[in-house]
């Protein structure tokens, strides 16, 4: 008796998480005969407290909001791709309309998506995977080719008159980081320029600093400088302030923060190329949508390219606008 | 027996925990989480953590704690990856430099602990970081990236592919190795002097001593014992994702004394239950996937388990003391 009685007393418990859980089933009860809207699941390796992904999971979020279906996002809580794999396999145990995954790590997650795949389930890639989607068979990739990304920015630099620039890579062996300087460096050499990779620490900004000042320093023919994100950004930045070399060498980087924006419309940098994260959460919500309807999603065997943007100094200002509300 | 003293086992009260959450996440998240594929979901999610918990918790029950675990699952992951794939070994003489290495680390951990009396929290809370450092660390120096991959083409793959990541339909092997190793700690426990002289020295060391049990040397082979369970998931994950990532099995630590509590283990030790660990980890399963299967977006996952973290300790503790006072 007595342990039914402290059953009894914990049953508020359980019906309080019921409660909070079932949050969700009251808001979607609608008329009768209606048919019930899509429902799309987001599984990526960025947790939507990171920046980059925030704006994706608001792009996604909108579209949904736009075209009425549901949209839920879930990513692990570290760079775990074990667990990303678990909550592929949750997302599609729970038989979404269509999932949307990122491909950081084709070996650990490929096993995975290929089961969603195999049960008939609709799949888009976005952000990382260009170079494995269609070997894993995703319906389209919305994303930014890093290769290409990098030429652009190469010949983006060499029509400003740069012929002998570094590629500052802070995560030397990440392949898609790889891919942005070698396109970089390809653009470059058909200028008649040339590019050496500096590979640097992600963790030690100080030491990236130091280094990028020795060079600046030691080497009076450098005239360009091109960073792979705003981690790497941000030494960078203080080096060349440091040497007073600003205007004399032109800089750039691939992706956005506040810090970024604000030095291209300083001009203090020539340029960012931004991958418009947005996009890779608003697109695949509609051709989801599209194709639960007609079939139809993009052709060609081609990313669905985002990006490259570019932020120069004369839009800096209203991207600095749209970042603050989450949408760049 | 009555139903008071029924629940008062070690263990049992998990059980209710377990069908509980179960049932409410049969009621909330439908009946994806109630199919076949749900299941699946949810145990293949379980089985590394419940190996982990299951020595985590005997550790426990004999009254330390072991907060490397997750650094270990890295560090023996990185080492079977970079031996093989850096180095040119053959897999199995690599797997089983790997499992010495392991144990090498558990013994390491346990001689620390029992020769300076230091509490096992600090030296093991040391060894989280060193190992966790030496994987990115050795990962960078040799290869310049922190994650590898590429198992799959390396001598030996296709035994140790039967062995550690074959599926049977929608279920994974790690499922079959969790609940051999459960059974293997509830009989350790429960069926052998071994299993006794555990209890006793987490009860109270100074009087098992007194009573002749060998508490060091029951403390170091548990020691031993997490670190082969973290050897074990490392091997595991690689085979399963031919491939190593010097951040794997991270937080891996707190979730294993998390499940060793969900399923009633008292974190001051001699008291507890391995199978009730290995159901912590079901539990944690379920509500992970519950939430997904659910719809509700992982950001809330936290919550939720910190919330059955507490139920459940909250839970435990009743039903204990309640035995107790109705002796």
């Amino acid at each position: 008796m007595r342990a039914v009685f402290v059953i009894g007393r914990f049953l508020p418990v359980f019906l309080v998480l019921l409660g909070i859980a079932g949050c969700r089933e009251d808001g979607e009860q609608r008329q009768a005969g209606e048919p019930a809207p899509l429902r799309v699941v987001y599984v990526t390796h960025g947790q939507s407290s990171d920046p980059f992904w925030s704006v994706v999971s608001n792009g996604a979020r909108a579209a949904g909001g736009k075209l009425g279906v549901e949209v839920e996002y879930q990513a692990p809580l570290t760079f775990d791709m074990v667990e990303m794999a678990n909550l592929i396999e949750g997302a599609v145990a729970s038989r979404p309309d269509g999932l949307v995954v990122s491909i950081p790590d084709p070996a650990a997650l490929g096993r995975s998506i290929g089961k969603a795949i195999e049960a008939d389930l609709p799949v888009v890639s976005i952000n990382s995977g260009a170079e494995a989607w269609e070997r894993i068979g995703t319906l389209a990739h919305v994303g930014q080719p890093e290769y290409e990304a990098g030429r652009t920015a190469g010949e983006r630099m060499a029509g400003a008159g740069v012929r002998i620039a570094l590629c500052v890579n802070h995560e030397v062996g990440n392949a898609a980081l790889d891919r942005r300087c070698s396109g970089f460096g390809d653009a470059l050499s058909a200028a008649g320029g040339e590019v050496e990779v500096l590979a640097v620490e992600l963790a030690d900004p100080a030491e990236t600093r130091e280094r990028v000042a020795r060079a600046v320093a030691t080497r009076p023919d450098l005239d360009g400088l091109l960073t792979l994100g705003p981690t790497g950004a941000a030494p960078v930045l203080a080096a060349l302030r440091e040497e007073d070399a600003i205007g004399e060498i032109a800089f750039a980087t691939f992706d956005l923060s506040p810090e970024v924006l604000r030095a291209v419309a300083d001009g203090e940098m020539l340029f960012a190329l931004d991958q418009q994260p947005y996009l890779q959460g608003y697109l695949p919500v509609v051709f989801l949508a599209v194709h639960a309807e007609t079939r139809a999603i993009p052709g060609g065997g081609r990313v669905v390219r985002t990006g490259p943007r570019f932020v120069t100094e004369e839009n800096a200002d209203e991207v600095i606008d749209l970042a603050a509300e989450g949408v760049r | 027996m009555s139903p008071g003293a029924l629940l008062s086992r070690p263990g049992v009260a998990a059980v209710v925990g377990t069908v509980a959450v179960w049932a409410l996440f049969a009621v909330v998240a439908g009946p994806a989480f109630r199919s076949v594929s749900g299941a699946a979901a949810y145990l293949n999610a379980s089985a590394a953590l419940g190996i982990l918990a299951v020595a985590v918790a005997m550790l426990m029950i004999a009254g330390e704690f072991d907060l490397s675990v997750g650094s270990v699952v890295g560090f023996a992951g990185m080492a079977l990856l970079l031996l093989t794939r850096h180095f040119g070994w053959p897999l199995w003489p690599a797997i089983g430099a790997t499992v010495a290495l392991s144990a090498a680390i558990g013994l390491v951990n346990g001689l620390l602990v029992v020769r300076t009396r230091l509490p096992s929290f600090i030296v093991t809370l040391g060894s989280l970081f060193v190992f966790r450092g030496l994987t990115i660390g050795l990962a960078r120096h040799f290869t310049g990236r922190t994650q590898l991959g590429g198992l799959d083409r390396v001598e030996g793959y296709e035994l140790a592919r039967v062995l550690f990541a074959a599926d049977v339909g929608p279920f994974r092997a790690s499922i079959g190795w969790w609940i051999a190793f459960a059974a293997a700690g509830a009989w350790i426990l429960h069926r052998t002097r071994s299993g006794s002289w555990i209890q006793a020295s987490g009860g109270s060391a100074e009087a098992a001593r007194e009573a002749g049990v060998p508490v060091d040397r029951t403390r170091v082979s548990l020691f031993v014992a997490t670190a082969l369970a973290a050897c074990l998931v490392a091997v595991l994950q690689a085979v399963r994702f031919t491939g190593a990532d010097a951040l794997r099995g991270e937080l891996q630590e707190f979730r294993a004394i998390a499940a060793a509590v969900i399923g009633g283990t008292l974190l001051t030790g001699g008291y507890g239950s391995v199978v009730g660990a290995a159901l912590g980890a079901l539990v944690f399963g379920m509500v992970q996937q519950g939430i997904v299967i659910t719809g509700v977006d992982a950001d809330w996952f936290q919550v939720f388990l910190g919330a059955v973290l507490v139920a459940a300790a909250l839970f435990n503790d009743r039903l204990r003391r309640r035995a107790t006072e109705a002796g």
